[in-house]
């Protein structure tokens, strides 16, 4: 390893530092590879490391620019890393309850330090569901959908569902008027699904005699809000795919779509 | 798994498979196309015989050779199976009900059987078996304790509008009906408007008359009525799980109307 020393020239006190802290025992054990000075050692970088494994080894220059991308795919993974952290915070205050969901909320703003903590959450997420708009864009744009990356651009599609899906869920969450009226008239949706809503097509036809199988307490709607209307169960529901559910789908893709 | 080569009981005749290894060996020098290998699949066999086609029999040598060697390896892989499988048949066949390859399917079987009871019975957690949700039919009082017009009690608790008439639209008569509080546009509730005598949805502007007919704002269809009819002890007994819409006629029903 040491024969790959290539900070030479004029060592200053910083490029000593560096040079002796790289060739420490605690550095070299847990960087085993040499610097990325050759393509054996920057391929050594990227797959020794459960980070930057996620990520091609290889990129065209072309590829990276900010021209061509607009940065928008990093973007959105920006923003959800600020999403799940301000989440995370934002879940030591939060109780999902009848009783506490609303007060919880106006506390965060209110009486907690960092009142703006809800509100980075909250416009985060308004932000990455515009940036992901945009990625989509960018990408039917440049034609980066086409063959080879018909899968890429599908599991695309199903994380922008699933943006979609934690913009809804996390609606509900203040628990006022709004939250509730929105989530009553947006799972009525789930009413039409075909076979497993109540009221949509094919429903009909599940049946044994006169006894439906799919009504309004066995379909699609019940599922998601726990109940026949948006109340304790939706809540507590909606809470849990929020905050668990939904968020280690999308990482899960997220490693799959780099 | 039916079609493949039971090793049998040890009076079975002895399976091809053991023959085909010797015919492959030939295709590995596939410079007379004419003889694929019989054990090979049908795309490796052609791959093999494409090189020797043109005429120039010298320049595919190279490339030949590589394809052979594949054909070889895939092949000799393939007929390797059937051939331990022989081999090992007369140990594995203690058991006097399947071969080796029967009970691996069986457990494959199980194991899928298995998964997917649990993913169901997961599906099935979502739906609870006791919900804490106002029941669907409950009484109301006497019907004297009602005046005439729109009813309000019950709309928080329950989800109904209990409506005293003197002359219903549909029945030509007096007497109550239940209105499902639900808009028929989008699911939010209206709120009753009694100075211009109407129900007004926040949500999107569904207006109705205390009738439940729609005659203002996006809502497609009246109010849905519910089931109302006298109890045994003489007060009124709303029944939500039975619904009656008006654009299907249902308004008609007895039981969407109480006389009184």
């Amino acid at each position: 390893m040491a024969d790959t020393k290539t900070i030479d020239p004029q060592e200053g006190a910083l490029v000593r530092f560096w040079n002796w802290l790289t060739e420490t025992q605690i550095w070299t054990s847990i960087f085993r590879h040499g610097k990325p000075t050759t393509d054996r050692n920057r391929v050594l970088v990227m797959l020794s490391n459960i980070f930057l494994h996620l990520h091609p080894v290889r990129i065209r220059k072309s590829g990276v620019k900010l021209r061509y991308t607009w940065c928008m795919g990093g973007l959105s993974f920006f923003l959800f890393l600020v999403l799940t952290f301000t989440g995370l915070l934002l879940m030591f205050y939060y109780r999902p309850t009848l009783e506490y969901a609303y007060t919880d909320i106006v506390g965060l703003r209110e009486h907690v330090p960092l009142g703006i903590m809800r509100e980075m959450h909250r416009w985060g997420a308004h932000a990455m569901v515009i940036t992901v708009w945009l990625h989509m864009f960018r990408v039917f744009m440049t034609g980066s959908y086409k063959p080879p990356r018909e899968f890429n651009w599908s599991v695309g599609v199903v994380m922008l569902v699933l943006t979609l899906l934690l913009s809804f869920t996390g609606y509900l969450l203040p628990w006022d008027q709004l939250a509730i009226w929105a989530i009553t008239v947006g799972s009525n949706m789930a009413r039409a699904t075909p076979f497993l809503g109540s009221e949509g097509p094919g429903a009909a036809l599940l049946a044994i005699g006169d006894v439906k199988l799919v009504h309004s307490g066995s379909d699609a709607r019940f599922a998601l809000l726990g109940g026949t209307f948006v109340g304790e169960g939706a809540l507590l529901r909606f809470y849990v795919l929020h905050c668990v559910g939904l968020p280690l789908v999308i990482a899960v893709l997220m490693a799959v779509h780099f | 798994m039916a079609d493949e080569p039971k090793p049998g009981g040890p009076e079975a005749p002895p399976p091809p498979a053991v023959e085909t290894p010797a015919p492959v060996a030939p295709a590995a020098r596939p410079v007379t196309p004419g003889a694929p290998a019989p054990g090979a699949h049908a795309p490796a066999a052609a791959a093999a015989a494409r090189p020797a086609v043109p005429p120039r029999p010298a320049a595919p040598a190279v490339p030949a050779a590589d394809l052979a060697g594949k054909v070889t390896t895939s092949t000799a892989t393939a007929a390797r199976k059937p051939a331990a499988a022989t081999a090992a048949a007369d140990a594995d066949d203690a058991s006097p009900l399947m071969g080796r390859r029967a009970w691996i399917g069986v457990a494959w079987g199980a194991f899928t059987a298995a998964s997917a009871a649990a993913l169901a019975a997961t599906g099935r957690f979502m739906f609870p078996n006791v919900i804490n949700e106002p029941p669907a039919q409950f009484k109301i009082g006497f019907p004297g304790e009602y005046g005439m017009g729109v009813d309000e009690r019950f709309k928080e608790t329950m989800g109904v509008w209990i409506v005293r008439t003197s002359q219903d639209i549909v029945h030509n008569a007096s007497g109550f009906y239940a209105l499902l509080v639900t808009c028929t546009h989008l699911g939010c509730t209206p709120n009753y408007l009694s100075a211009e005598n109407k129900f007004k949805c926040p949500c999107h502007g569904s207006g109705f008359r205390p009738t439940g007919i729609n005659f203002e704002g996006p809502a497609p269809r009246p109010l849905e009525r519910a089931r109302i009819v006298l109890a045994d002890d003489g007060q009124i007994l709303v029944d939500k799980s039975r619904k009656f819409q008006f654009e299907l006629g249902q308004w008609i029903d007895p039981e969407a109307f109480l006389g009184a």
